[in-house]
């Protein structure tokens, strides 16, 4: 007898043995899904992640970057987040994948093939600037629930697809139409096939922009499984969340879209600003729209030691959600002054913009590197923590890098 | 002598198969028997598909009980009174990581397993709710951070010029 038919004859009651604990609701098991416990994947290698990645969780499986392997101008697979609300999709089949538009506000529901898709509308392709609303949530105090995101939760990829628009379009658009919303193939974490894990959307002015597409590609090839394949709605400068993977159908709705993760404190925050901790009742909570202005320092890594004398490169990306970034800035003395960085204009609207500066420093010591983007309305980064809200959502505070002069 | 010691051989060669005979059928006899009693014994899965999984071992089961430094290595949990409840309930759907990087009060802990209840399918966790939600505030309870906390871990390396 083979290890491996010794294995498909175990039974639940000796997995439980293995376990150790009973395994509470184990007879709903599907057959051949291993239980966590007994599963050892190395994500590295199922996603093809640098191994500077850091894993956040396994189930769902959730990755962020590290400031410095985001240097790259238009982020590779395998330095982009990845962020799951379910389960990846087991089975995809691409010959009877499709993509059916409906709703209320629809006009003629209508099915596309991915052939279809590809065939029928123009083929466009943008760098899109996609970060997770919760990104930074792991400085709130009082802290807030769910993945401690660092800083690593953004990527700018190169995404080519069909406008939104023009699908939407052909099949109808009634005048009553004011949001769109997602739904996908993922998996809900209790594996009930009646859940989805999450349906967010967009309002319709956002809906029908030039940049927001169905996308097929992913840095010129088939976007990565765990990125979407092999649909993504992208929609650029917004929460993350809003560019549903694995895209099955899209709904025009006559309301706001009320799909799992669009109520409660999911990607909402409270529409007036309160105190740290305080509680928020649900009418009292906006839905986030574009992201705030953000940057980060990518190169050097933080922790670099200098000679007395040396001068130091710095580079790194901004953004700006739905705007522009107009001005680069960084600080070497904690805020006291600022010193303008070289900026780039953005490749196409909604994508990341590069900034570089040389820093010399007057003397020996420990500094902080802090940089700070203001967008074109004049925002600025702010250097502390912005406005509490429940959930952690929309740090957008001043990225800083460790460095010393010896 | 030896055409005596060969008639010997001859005959414990016999002796040897009668025995492995007696033992073959005897084994068989019980298996018989034990068939008649239970007539599913070969085709278990087939009668009872519902409590058979199939599973592709990757860990050796006994690390999964191995304590280091006061932490389940397997969960990464602190390994602590309700401990055991904790990994039973909350790691069917979501991964023990989830749970370890978050630091809530009692109350927070308690709204978060009533929301899971309410939107995750989590079940009722009956007498265990008290073990779980004293295991984690005991053991994961916030940490005063301020408004922007100190940089820390930071690898210092030498930059070439």
């Amino acid at each position: 007898m083979n290890r491996r038919k010794f294995i498909e004859r175990t039974t639940l009651a000796s997995i439980t043995g293995l376990v150790g604990t009973e395994i509470v609701y184990g007879l709903k098991i599907p057959r051949g899904y291993v239980p966590l416990a007994l599963q050892d994947p190395d994500p590295f290698k199922l996603f093809n992640k640098d191994k500077d990645m850091v894993v956040l969780n396994d189930k769902p499986w959730n990755m962020e970057a590290q400031a410095h392997l985001l240097n790259d101008k238009v982020t590779p697979s395998s330095k982009m987040f990845l962020r799951n609300n379910g389960l990846i999709p087991e089975e995809i089949d691409l010959y009877s994948w499709t993509l059916t538009i409906n709703g209320e506000s629809v006009q003629k529901e209508k099915t596309f093939t991915l052939k279809e898709l590809k065939s029928k509308f123009n083929t466009h392709t943008y760098q899109l600037t996609l970060e997770c609303g919760g990104n930074g949530r792991s400085e709130f105090n009082p802290p807030a629930k769910g993945n401690q995101w660092t800083i690593g939760a953004v990527s700018c990829a190169e995404w080519t697809g069909v406008r939104l628009r023009d699908v939407l379009e052909d099949a109808g658009i009634k005048d009553d139409a004011v949001y769109i919303g997602y739904h996908a193939a993922d998996i809900h974490l209790s594996r009930n096939p009646e859940k989805e894990p999450i349906s967010r959307g967009v309002p319709m002015a956002k809906a029908l922009q030039d940049e927001t597409l169905i996308a097929f590609k992913m840095n010129g090839e088939d976007i990565p499984l765990a990125h979407g394949y092999p649909l993504r709605l992208v929609a650029g400068g917004w929460p993350a969340s809003v560019s549903g993977k694995w895209l099955t159908e899209i709904s025009i709705r006559n309301k706001v879209h009320d799909g799992p993760k669009m109520g409660g404190t999911s990607y909402r925050v409270p529409c007036e600003t309160v105190a740290p901790g305080e509680k928020v009742a649900d009418e009292d909570m906006c839905i986030i729209e574009s992201m705030p202005v953000k940057s980060l320092i990518t190169s050097p890594k933080t922790g670099a030691i200098l000679k007395k004398g040396q001068k130091l490169q710095i580079n790194g990306h901004a953004w700006a959600g739905e705007l522009e970034v107009e001005k680069m800035e960084y600080s070497i003395d904690f805020g006291s002054t600022w010193q303008s960085c070289t900026l780039e204009k953005p490749v196409n609207r909604l994508a990341w913009q590069h900034f570089n500066a040389e820093v010399s420093f007057p003397k020996k010591g420990y500094y902080e590197i802090w940089a700070r983007a203001t967008d074109s309305r004049g925002k600025s980064q702010p250097m502390l923590l912005p406005g509490w809200n429940p959930k952690g959502y929309l740090n957008n505070a001043c990225h800083r890098i460790a460095v010393k002069v010896a | 002598m030896k055409n005596g010691s060969k008639l010997n051989n001859e005959f414990e060669k016999v002796f040897r198969m009668v025995v492995v005979t007696a033992i073959i059928v005897a084994v068989f006899s019980l298996l018989l028997g034990y068939l008649i009693i239970n007539p599913n014994f070969f085709d278990n899965e087939m009668a009872n598909p519902e409590d058979s999984v199939e599973i592709i071992l990757q860990n050796d089961g006994e690390d999964y009980e191995k304590i280091e430094n006061g932490i389940h290595v397997a969960t990464g949990f602190v390994d602590a009174p309700g401990m055991k409840e904790t990994i039973q309930n909350c790691t069917n759907c979501h991964s023990s990581k989830l749970v370890i990087q978050n630091r809530m009060t009692k109350e927070r802990w308690k709204t978060t397993i009533k929301w899971m209840q309410e939107t995750q399918n989590l079940w009722d966790l009956g007498k265990n709710e008290d073990i779980i939600i004293d295991y984690l505030v005991t053991n994961y309870p916030p940490r005063e951070k301020g408004r922007r906390e100190n940089l820390t871990n930071i690898e210092w390396y030498q930059l070439k010029e």
